[in-house]
C-alpha cells in the first residue's frame, strides 16, 4: 500500500523493540562508556577504548581529528540525503510561495496566496475520496499479510518457497506492474480469460467505470505491497523465542490462542507502523493509477492532480504548496496516530 | 545540543547556497543569430536536442548530418535523443546547457522566449519565407522556426468506408455520425477508436478550432472571457461532436485499455474505421498497412465534417519549432543547421508533412485534400500566448486529454453529469480564468 518503501534502517529498531527486554539491557551495557561523539561514533570508538593504553592513544583520543572521524565516515550519506532530500524539500517549500511556472527564471512571491488557493477550492480536497479505496485495500493487505505471516512462521512444507512467491510482487519494479495489469484488466485480457476458464463469460470493463475502475486499481495495489508487510510482520513474529510457543504448547494453548496472546502482542509495534504506512500510502498514491488510467474515470488521486498541476498547467507554485499541505496532513495523522497507539515496550517475559 | 544546532545551520546554509545556484540561468544578450556568410567561415560542434529518439537509433540524422557537412564541412554536428523531451528539457532550461538547437518546448512561456532563445531575424524577413513564424514571434522578431506542419483531419480506412457503401466525405456532423452508424451496421469494424487511455491523441480534436468555420482566426478569438463552448463556437461543434460519437456507442468496447500502437495496425486492417489524428499519421499507417500485408492505398484522410460556403476547410498546424539557445558558442553554425534542415534537407517530404517553407509543395498524402479542393487554413497564432495562459490558470487543457476524457466519460455514462452542464462549467472557468490571466 505504501509508496514509499519503507528504509530497512527504520524497521530494525521497531523488530528489535520485540526482542525480550534482557537482550537490549546487555548491549547497553557494552557502549556506555561515556564516549564523548554522537551516536554514529559509537562503533569506531570501541578499538581505542582499552584499557591500559599509551600517553599517545589518549592524545589520540582528544584530538578534533579523532572527533571528525564519525562525520568522514558520515560525509558521503550526508551529502547525498543533504542533496537529494533536504535541498529538496527547503526549495519546495520556497516555490510555494511564488507563481513560478516551472521554467521560467522570474518568479514572483505571492505570499500565502497559493495555499488560500488550495483550501478555498473543495474541487482540489474531492480527490481524498480516491484515496478511501485503497484504505479498505490496505486493511485486507495487512489482513492477508498477518495471516500468511503467521501460517508461515510455523514449520510447513515448502515454507520458504511460499514465502518468495509472497513477497516476490514486491520487488518488481512499479512501472512494469502497471503495464501488466493494463494488460490484465483489458477486454478480453488475463481476468477475463481467466474467468471464463471458471465458466464465468463477463462483459465488464475493469477500468470502466469509477467503482470498478478504483476497486480493480487498488486490487493491484493489495497484490504488490502484501509482501512488504508480510516481510515485515515475519520478521517480527520469528523474533519471539521459541520457548513461548513450547510453554504455551505444553499448557494446551491452540494455535488461535497463540495468536491471540503470543504472536499479536509481540508484534505490536511492527503492525502500528504498518498501520501508518498504510495510511500515509494510501493518501498518496501515485504511480499504479498514474500508469494505468492516467487519472481518468475518477481515479485521480491527490499526487496525481498535484502533477498534473505542476506539468500541465504549469501551476509549480501551487502544486508545491499542495505538496507541502499532504506532508502536513500525513505529519499530522501520524502524530495523531503515536499518540492514541503509543509505541510501548513489548515485554512478554 | 550546541553541536546540534551548529550542524543544523550548516545544512541550512548548504540548503539555501543549493537553492540560489540553481535559480536562474543569467540574461541572454538578444544578440542574432545570423547564418554564416561563407559555408567555410563557419567550424567548430553543435549538439541538436531532439525527440524523435527513432531517427538517432536508425542512424538517419547521422545521414543528415553527413549531408549537411556537404556543404559546412568544418561544423560537426551531434543529436541528443530525448524519450521524454518535454519533461526533460523543460528542467534542464534551468540551466545553461540545453544544446545549441532545440525543439521549443511547450511549457516555455512565450514571453520568455528572449530569455532562452536567439532571436533568427525580424518577422517581416522571416514570414515571407516560412510558414507558422508568428507563433514564436516576440516584440518584432522570430525566434523559431517550424520543422514541419500538418493538416488535421480523420484518417480513414477507405475500404470500410466503401463496404459501408460511403463513397463521399460526410459534410456536417450529422452526416458524419450516420456515415459511422452504417459502419458499425454492415461492417465488423469499430466505427471510432478513441485512444482514450494513451490520451494525447484526443488533443487532436482540438487542432480543428478554425476547420469548422475556416477561420483562421479562430484561435486568437479564444483570448478573452469568451465562453468557447457556447452554442455555435467552433470548440462547441467539435466536442459535441465527440460527445455524439460516444453517446452513440459508436466506439470500442473498452476505451480505458486502449492501445496506441496495436491501433495503427488494427486501422490498416480494416478492424478500425476512422480516427482523429494529424496528417503526419498518414505515413505510419501506411506503413502498418504495408507491415500487415495490406494496402497503403487503404489509408485515407478526409477533412472535419463541416462547410463554409460548399467548400472543407483543414488547419494548418505547426509541429516543434526549432530555436537556437541563447547560450549557445556557436550561433552561427546553429543557425546554418536549422536553415539547412528546414530549406534543403528534405525532412518534410520523407515525413509527408507541410514543408514549413511556404514555397515547396504540399506532400503527396494531402493528395486527396487537393483533389477535392480542400482550403487550408494556416492559423493565425498572434495571441496563441495568452490563450495557453488562460487554457492553464482555468486548468482545463486544451491541448491536454483530460476535459476531454471527462467529456467521454460523461458521454458513455461513466461519470454523472449532463453535456450542457459540462459546457456550462467549461465556461465558466474559461471566463473566470480570462479575467484574471488577462489583467
Amino acid at each position: 500500500m505504501t509508496d514509499t518503501p519503507l528504509p530497512s534502517s527504520r524497521t530494525t529498531p521497531a523488530v528489535a523493540a520485540a526482542t525480550p527486554s534482557t537482550v537490549r539491557a546487555g548491549k547497553r551495557s557494552n557502549g556506555s562508556s561515556g564516549s564523548s561523539g554522537s551516536s554514529g561514533s559509537s562503533g569506531s570508538s570501541g578499538t581505542g577504548r582499552t584499557t591500559g593504553k599509551s600517553a599517545r592513544a589518549r592524545s589520540w583520543r582528544d584530538s578534533p581529528l579523532r572527533r571528525a572521524t564519525p562525520w568522514f565516515f558520515l560525509a558521503a550519506p550526508l551529502a547525498l540525503l543533504i542533496t537529494f532530500t533536504y535541498v529538496p524539500v527547503v526549495s519546495m517549500i520556497i516555490y510555494s510561495f511564488t507563481d513560478w511556472d516551472g521554467v521560467s527564471p522570474d518568479r514572483e512571491f505571492t505570499g500565502v496566496d497559493n495555499y488560500v488557493q488550495i483550501f478555498t477550492r473543495p474541487e482540489l480536497f474531492r480527490v481524498f475520496f480516491v484515496s478511501g479505496y485503497y484504505l479498505a485495500a490496505s486493511v485486507l493487505q495487512i489482513g492477508v499479510a498477518l495471516y500468511f505471516a503467521t501460517v508461515l512462521s510455523f514449520n510447513l512444507r515448502f515454507r520458504n518457497f511460499f514465502k518468495g512467491v509472497l513477497f516476490f510482487p514486491y520487488l518488481i519494479n512499479g512501472v512494469a506492474i502497471g503495464f501488466v495489469f493494463l494488460y490484465f484488466f483489458q477486454d478480453g485480457g488475463t481476468l477475463d480469460s481467466l474467468l471464463a476458464w471458471f465458466g464465468v463469460s463477463t462483459e465488464h470493463a475493469w477500468l470502466g467505470d469509477p467503482t470498478s475502475a478504483n476497486t480493480s486499481l487498488a486490487g493491484v495495489s493489495v497484490w504488490r505491497f502484501t509482501g512488504l508487510n508480510f516481510v515485515l510482520f515475519l520478521g517480527a513474529i520469528q523474533s519471539v523465542p521459541g520457548e513461548l510457543y513450547e510453554a504455551a504448547q505444553m499448557d494446551g494453548a491452540g494455535k488461535w490462542q497463540q495468536f491471540r496472546h503470543i504472536i499479536a502482542p509481540s508484534i505490536k509495534p511492527v503492525l502500528s507502523l504498518s498501520v501508518i504506512l498504510a495510511i500515509s500510502g494510501s493518501l498518496s498514491v501515485f504511480e499504479i493509477p498514474y500508469i494505468m488510467t492516467g487519472g481518468a474515470t475518477g481515479t485521480s488521486t491527490f499526487v496525481i492532480q498535484t502533477v498534473k498541476l505542476a506539468f500541465q498547467f504549469n501551476k509549480t507554485g501551487l502544486a508545491s504548496a499542495a505538496a507541502v499541505v499532504l506532508l502536513a496532513i500525513i505529519l499530522l495523522i501520524t502524530w495523531v496516530q503515536r499518540r492514541l497507539v503509543p509505541d510501548d515496550k513489548v515485554d512478554l517475559v | 545540543m550546541g553541536k546540534t544546532k551548529s550542524l543544523t545551520g550548516v545544512l541550512l546554509t548548504a540548503a539555501m547556497l543549493a537553492v540560489a545556484g540553481c535559480s536562474g540561468g543569467g540574461a541572454a544578450s538578444g544578440e542574432t543569430a545570423a547564418a554564416p556568410a561563407d559555408p567555410n567561415e563557419v567550424s567548430g560542434e553543435i549538439k541538436v536536442l531532439t525527440h524523435r529518439t527513432d531517427l538517432v537509433q536508425n542512424g538517419a540524422l547521422k545521414r543528415y548530418a553527413a549531408e549537411f557537412n556537404k556543404v559546412y564541412p568544418k561544423v560537426k554536428v551531434e543529436f541528443e535523443g530525448i524519450t521524454d523531451y518535454e519533461g526533460e528539457v523543460k528542467i534542464r532550461m534551468n540551466t545553461k546547457a540545453y544544446g545549441d538547437v532545440l525543439m521549443i518546448p511547450a511549457a516555455v512561456s512565450k514571453s520568455d522566449y528572449p530569455k532562452f532563445f536567439a532571436p533568427l531575424g525580424p518577422t517581416a524577413e522571416l514570414a515571407a519565407k516560412y510558414r507558422f513564424s508568428d507563433k514564436t514571434e516576440v516584440a518584432g522578431k522570430v525566434y523559431g522556426i517550424a520543422q514541419f506542419g500538418t493538416a488535421n483531419g480523420f484518417v480513414y480506412n477507405k475500404a470500410v468506408w466503401k463496404k459501408a457503401g460511403i463513397t463521399q466525405w460526410p459534410r456536417t456532423p450529422q452526416e458524419f455520425l450516420a456515415a459511422l452508424k452504417a459502419i458499425e451496421g454492415r461492417t465488423d469494424a469499430v466505427p471510432y477508436y478513441t485512444n482514450f487511455k494513451d490520451g494525447w491523441p484526443l488533443v487532436q480534436w482540438t487542432s480543428n478550432v478554425g476547420s469548422v468555420t475556416c477561420d483562421a482566426k479562430a484561435t486568437d478569438e479564444l483570448a478573452g472571457p469568451v465562453s468557447p463552448w457556447k452554442a455555435g463556437g467552433e470548440l462547441h461543434t467539435i466536442d459535441t461532436l465527440v460527445h455524439d460519437i460516444v453517446k452513440q456507442g459508436l466506439i470500442e468496447k473498452d476505451p480505458t485499455t486502449t492501445n496506441w500502437e496495436r491501433s495503427k495496425a488494427m486501422l490498416a486492417g480494416g478492424e478500425i474505421a476512422t480516427m482523429m489524428l494529424g496528417s503526419w499519421s498518414i505515413t505510419q499507417m501506411q506503413g502498418a498497412a504495408k507491415e500487415a500485408g495490406g494496402s497503403p492505398a487503404d489509408i485515407g484522410f478526409m477533412p472535419f465534417p463541416a462547410q463554409k460556403d460548399g467548400k472543407f476547410c483543414a488547419t494548418l498546424v505547426s509541429d516543434y519549432q526549432q530555436a537556437v539557445s541563447a547560450h549557445s558558442g556557436n550561433k552561427p553554425a546553429a543557425r546554418a543547421w536549422i536553415d539547412w534542415f528546414t530549406d534543403k534537407s528534405g525532412y518534410s517530404e520523407r515525413e509527408g508533412a507541410v514543408p514549413a517553407v511556404k514555397s515547396a509543395p504540399m506532400p503527396a498524402t494531402l493528395k486527396d485534400f487537393a483533389d477535392n479542393d480542400v482550403s487550408f487554413v494556416e492559423r493565425s497564432e498572434a495571441r496563441t500566448a495568452l490563450v495557453n495562459d488562460i487554457d492553464n490558470a482555468a486548468e482545463i487543457g486544451l491541448n491536454k486529454p483530460d476535459y476531454r476524457q471527462k467529456l467521454i466519460d460523461t458521454a458513455r455514462g461513466a461519470q454523472d453529469g449532463s453535456l450542457q452542464n459540462f459546457f456550462a462549467d467549461l465556461n465558466k472557468r474559461w471566463d473566470e480564468a480570462a479575467r484574471t490571466a488577462g489583467s
